[in-house]
């Protein structure tokens, strides 16, 4: 019997959302516009905080010496960089270690990858991973490692890193981007919600007689109402799979196209993350939806 | 069946539609409700189908009070009671079959139900060959069976039918009338707001008259009493 009527519902809600076409359209619409732009946060937030427990939490420099540089250059600097009274720690890293810790960080991919390198065709530079006592004084560590570059001759040095700056100031960023995204989603799911309101009360409008009919010879108020909120929950279903769709896709292309730019950032695999989005989106797409058409259902069908 | 008790129905602009009508109809009744346009007829019919609550006054209709019905129970209680407008209102793009059938499955009959009661009615009104005809296709006195086709088909005790005769011609609407007598055979009740003199005066039938929202006139096999 449920059964039953469900697939009446559902036939004639859907039959609906074709019959509006434009008005279902833009509703589906605005609900990607919203959940789409939430689907970005959500990867954004969800990448951010990987990569931030990712980074090892000590306060570290690291030091990229030039390819030519020579093994005497280099011990030079490194004893420069140890006298520094800031500094608790200067640790060399070879260009094969530099290798073995590049080959570890791409996984089962990278060993086939770099295993084309030899000892003699390593490409990478020799570094240092230099440790100071108060990780306040980090910056100011780094520009004097830079400045050992003005008083040798030899310019030895290629690029000074410190990653957890980096990773704190992208921290802030993206949080007041998000926290401004949150109530731009907000804004944007308010407006879907209306938009599907309207589209709906487009069906209830040209279906009166019938509606009127059904009122009078009986049916439930909960029957009469259920092929709109099935037109709600469809629309909201359509918008959220168009939506995750566009992001999945891109996504994807996002990890293919840039993984070896990104290099020390990896970004989390999409089939770690699909479930999560995917359900939330999903979740709020169909919520949208059929508070859409709770509304319409309240101010147009006087039930 | 039908008992009303000092219902008053004002609307919100203020006109006062019924002043205190208290009246009581039996089981198994033909009534004609008559009187001049806007004198209450069709709010009459509307407080016992709910379509309207008094504004003051209580109604019973096979013992509910109509008016103080829970909202959730309303559905319930129209079940109860058939419906039949003068202009039909049937669904135009759904066949004969298929607007008598939908008043089953809006109520959620189970299916095998409304394959046998369907043709049953169609049968009852006439027009079981006409089953696959839409409303278009059938002329105004088979719309108008259908209609009461679909009124009955949920078995209900009470049919109220606001002048369905009002837009057909005179034949047709006597076969309308010969329907609906045979219904109250049957044993609905069948309260009937009309304008035809005719009709009343040749079916004898029990007359309430209503004037500004009174009851001015009431008898067991009376006429029709006025010349609009």
């Amino acid at each position: 019997m449920i059964f039953n009527n469900l697939a009446r519902h559902f036939r004639e809600g859907s039959k609906s959302v074709f019959r509006n076409g434009w008005m279902s359209f833009a509703s589906v619409i605005s609900i990607v516009i919203s959940l789409f732009i939430l689907g970005v946060f959500m990867f954004l937030s969800i990448n951010v905080n990987t990569i931030t427990n990712q980074i090892d939490n000590q306060v570290q420099i690291r030091v990229f010496m030039k390819l030519d540089t020579t093994e005497e250059q280099r011990q030079l600097v490194e004893t420069d960089i140890g006298n520094m009274s800031e500094v608790s720690k200067v640790i060399p890293v070879p260009k094969e270690e530099g290798m073995k810790l590049l080959q570890e960080s791409l996984g089962e991919d990278g060993k086939d990858l770099l295993s084309g390198y030899t000892k003699e065709t390593n490409p990478l530079p020799d570094s240092f991973t230099v440790e100071v006592y108060e990780p306040t004084a980090i910056a100011m560590v780094a520009k004097k490692i830079n400045a050992i570059n003005e008083t040798n001759s030899a310019k030895p040095i290629w690029k000074v890193q410190y990653g957890k700056g980096t990773v704190e100031s992208l921290f802030k960023v993206t949080q007041t981007v998000r926290n401004f995204g949150l109530i731009v989603v907000a804004g944007l799911a308010v407006t879907a919600m209306f938009l599907i309101s309207n589209t709906i009360k487009v069906t209830i409008m040209a279906r009166q007689r019938e509606i009127s009919i059904m009122k009078l010879v009986g049916a439930t108020n909960m029957f009469i109402r259920g092929p709109f909120f099935i037109e709600g929950a469809l629309l909201g279903i359509l918008g959220s799979a168009v939506t995750l769709g566009l992001l999945f896709y891109g996504y994807q292309q996002l990890i293919t196209h840039f993984e070896f730019g990104l290099l020390m950032i990896k970004l989390v695999p999409l089939q770690d993350v699909w479930l999560l989005i995917g359900g939330t989106l999903l979740g709020l797409g169909i919520v949208i939806g059929m508070w859409g058409s709770t509304i319409s259902i309240r101010k147009f069908l006087k039930v | 069946m039908i008992e009303m008790q000092d219902v008053w129905k004002t609307y919100q602009d203020g006109s006062h539609a019924l002043r205190g009508i208290s009246v009581c109809i039996e089981k198994d009744e033909f009534v004609y409700l008559v009187g001049p346009s806007g004198a209450g007829k069709s709010t009459f019919m509307k407080i016992i189908y709910r379509e309207e609550v008094p504004t003051k006054g209580q109604i019973f209709v096979s013992g509910f009070n109509i008016g103080k019905l829970k909202h959730r129970k309303i559905p319930f209680v129209r079940r109860n009671i058939g419906v039949v407008f003068q202009d039909f209102r049937l669904l135009p793009k759904l066949t004969a079959y298929e607007n008598v059938a939908f008043a089953m499955e809006v109520i959620e009959a189970p299916k095998k139900v409304i394959k046998r009661r369907v043709p049953e009615v169609l049968e009852l009104v006439g027009l079981k060959h006409k089953a696959a005809s839409l409303p278009a296709q059938l002329s105004g006195g088979e719309q108008q069976r259908i209609a009461i086709a679909r009124a009955i088909v949920n078995n209900p005790s009470v049919i109220v039918a606001d002048e369905p005769t009002g837009n057909l011609d005179p034949e047709t609407s006597w076969g309308i009338m010969k329907l609906l007598e045979e219904i109250n055979f049957r044993g609905t009740t069948i309260v009937m707001a009309t304008h035809n003199k005719d009709i009343v005066n040749s079916m004898r039938k029990r007359v309430i008259a209503i004037e500004h929202g009174h009851i001015v006139r009431d008898e067991a096999r009376g006429e029709y009493g006025y010349d609009f």
